[in-house]
């Protein structure tokens, strides 16, 4: 280890200069004032926009308890749902909500595996992006079983009938895949925040000392501590990484083993991963622009950041767009009067052929402007193009799923579907759930990982200087 | 997280400030070839190769996760398995109820192996980092609380065997420690 400290001396800081690489943290910020700065979000009063958007979030909240009671209280009657469309905007609500926790995942543990570092300032926001999303979901297909009070029979629990659960159908895979998820994303969140929940341990004072304290389980950053943590931080992103991959593949199993005609599609589980990936990146940007402008963040989030996830928005909405196409093309392909006539009805004469063209207009054509450098510079650009993307994920999963439904084998069979108030009034609630859990989170926890920003710093390294000759003269000989 | 009035003032050891992650590094390689066995650097992140420097292994976390991820697998089989083959087999799409059933438990198999990994992970961590322990002889120290902010801290117990008091401290100043702080318990 001798070697380190004459290669240190060796080298000039003048030489370091070339590093090609970006800078994550903007401005030579110091340590310390990351702690400040992060910290003085949950210890500072908050910005008067935060109530602007609190109350109403709250009051959204109290929406959904306001359906959910109607509607267990009157029966599920209540939704527009009948024969034929049986899964109407609760499903789609759902895989609308799963999807959005997908970016959260990608960002914390996919990113994390491929040692993308720009991930450690956006990922804690997303990770709770992702576990508040989760719950939302959880919300609609618990309340489609019909009588919410018989929801246990989705768990393998010994009961004295002597039933028990269907586990070749994708149905049962899907409470499996979700409820793992969702207890994976906290488990993840949480241990990636014991250090943080330190930090604030540190600077907080009477209740906040002991509430934090409490959370923070007496950590005390030790090396001793770190390398057994930082292992199960690269196990816990390990686990993540299938389990994320895992769980749309499974939701879309939910259509794809069926025999509906548009459903019966091989391509669905990667096409709804990708979706998934696209619509929950479009939702961190949604959530992370507002935030970094009203906290003063953007020396932590940068241009950088924003311009990577609008590529990667370019790049999954563009995969996206080509499975749009491709299903349009195996169904004319495949020659199966059933599979031809429900894309043509989807694209050309159904009734739903509006929400076919907002889906595609949303997803594939409004990201292409990601192609342009300005564009991913220009904050409101990115702020309206990702609010496309919103609107557009939610329309793809109607398009998938009452539009399939409603134009089944027989026309005979044929219906339409529209949602009534009471499925509105929750879709609307659960944004206030998940706003109102958000806005909370930005306000009680440490929006940015701390300790993990503190880690990307060129000076964190203890090796930097000799690290910056060795990649200059690579940079060198490279040429 | 302060001093009982019980509390006798006995010497739980020193921490020792450096002003950087790489000075910090040096000064551990130091104390591990000095021979101390009872230390431990104290850092707002991890730093990078300092498991080297202070002479650690890797963290064997990962042997206990397998054992969680194969308790999942099997748990998950066992269950699946007994449930729609012996205990309740029914018919659905004419899917057959016996050995040929096994491909259709492979989500729920591979769901169960990860949430059971996922607790092995969080357990095993807590055990081999000795967490939640609320109180510390270190919260009593003001200078330690800078761990979590922005202080590169060296630790080293009294309970060391190599541990004398005069000694310890000099040797501390010499590899460039700053500030020196006496803790006690």
């Amino acid at each position: 280890m001798a070697d380190h400290s004459k290669a240190n001396a060796a080298v000039h800081p003048s030489e370091a200069e070339g590093v090609a690489r970006e800078l994550l943290v903007l401005n030579n910020r110091s340590l310390g004032w990351i702690t400040d700065r992060i910290c003085g979000i949950v210890e500072n009063r908050q910005p008067f926009i935060w109530w602007v958007l609190f109350v109403p979030s709250v009051f959204g909240f109290c929406c959904l308890l306001f359906s959910l009671v109607y509607l267990v209280s009157t029966g599920v009657g209540v939704w527009g749902m009948n024969h034929p469309v049986a899964w109407g905007w609760d499903i789609v609500n759902f895989v609308f909500w799963i999807g959005i926790g997908h970016a959260g995942t990608l960002i914390s543990a996919i990113l994390f595996l491929t040692r993308q570092k720009w991930r450690t300032s956006v990922n804690r926001a997303s990770e709770a992006m992702t576990i508040f999303a989760v719950m939302c979901a959880g919300i609609f297909p618990g309340f489609h079983v019909g009588r919410f009070w018989m929801v246990w029979f989705l768990a393998p629990i010994p009961n004295s009938n002597g039933i028990w659960q269907n586990f070749k159908s994708p149905l049962l895979w899907d409470v499996f895949a979700v409820s793992t998820y969702f207890t994976v994303s906290v488990l993840f969140w949480y241990i990636g925040l014991i250090p943080d929940l330190a930090t604030l341990r540190d600077r907080a004072k009477g209740i906040g000392k002991k509430l934090y304290g409490f959370f923070a389980l007496g950590w005390r950053g030790g090396n001793r501590q770190w390398r057994h943590y930082e292992m199960a931080y690269l196990i816990l992103a390990a686990l993540s990484t299938p389990l994320v991959l895992s769980v749309h593949s499974v939701v879309s199993f939910d259509f794809a083993t069926s025999v509906v005609p548009g459903w019966h599609t091989t391509i669905f589980p990667p096409y709804f991963v990708a979706g998934a990936i696209f619509g929950g990146f479009a939702m961190v940007l949604t959530l992370m622009l507002p935030v970094r402008k009203l906290y003063g963040l953007e020396d932590l989030i940068t241009a950088k950041h924003i311009d990577n996830m609008a590529k990667i928005i370019l790049l999954t909405g563009t995969i996206v767009g080509y499975a749009y196409i491709m299903e349009l093309f195996i169904s004319y392909y495949s020659a199966n009067a059933f599979e031809t006539d429900a894309f043509h009805l989807r694209i050309l004469s159904g009734p739903y052929t509006w929400a076919y063209y907002c889906m595609f207009f949303c997803n594939v054509i409004a990201p292409q402007v990601f192609w342009f450098k300005w564009s991913r510079h220009n904050l409101w650009m990115v702020f309206i193009i990702v609010n496309l993307v919103n609107a557009g994920m939610w329309f793809e999963r109607f398009v998938i799923i009452p539009t399939s439904l409603a134009r089944d084998f027989l026309p005979g069979q044929w219906g339409y579907y529209s949602a009534s108030w009471v499925e509105k009034l929750l879709f609307t609630g659960s944004f206030g759930m998940f706003m109102m859990f958000f806005l909370l989170f930005l306000r009680f926890l440490p929006v940015i990982a701390i300790s993990e920003v503190k880690g990307v710093l060129p000076e964190s390294d203890p090796h930097h200087p000799d690290w910056k000759h060795l990649r200059e003269k690579r940079r060198v000989s490279s040429k | 997280m302060s001093n009982s009035s019980s509390s006798s003032n006995e010497l739980f050891g020193y921490v020792a400030e450096f002003s950087s992650a790489t000075d910090l590094y040096h000064a551990a390689e130091k104390v591990r070839d000095a021979g101390f066995r009872r230390w431990d650097v104290h850092t707002p992140y991890p730093v990078h190769g300092m498991d080297h420097a202070m002479g650690l292994g890797k963290s064997w976390l990962s042997a206990l996760v397998l054992c969680g991820g194969v308790t999942g697998s099997m748990t998950a089989l066992a269950l699946q398995f007994f449930t729609q083959v012996s205990l309740y087999p029914t018919v659905v799409q004419d899917k057959p109820t016996n050995l040929f059933t096994i491909p259709a438990f492979f989500p729920v198999t591979f769901e169960l192996t990860i949430l059971f990994s996922a607790f092995a992970t969080l357990i095993g961590l807590f055990a081999l980092i000795m967490l939640p322990r609320w109180n510390h002889p270190l919260f009593n120290s003001p200078l330690f609380s800078k761990f979590s902010n922005d202080g590169f801290l060296l630790v080293i117990e009294a309970r060391d065997p190599k541990f004398k008091r005069e000694k310890t401290k000099e040797l501390l100043s010499e590899i460039g420690a700053g500030k020196i702080e006496e803790v006690t318990y």
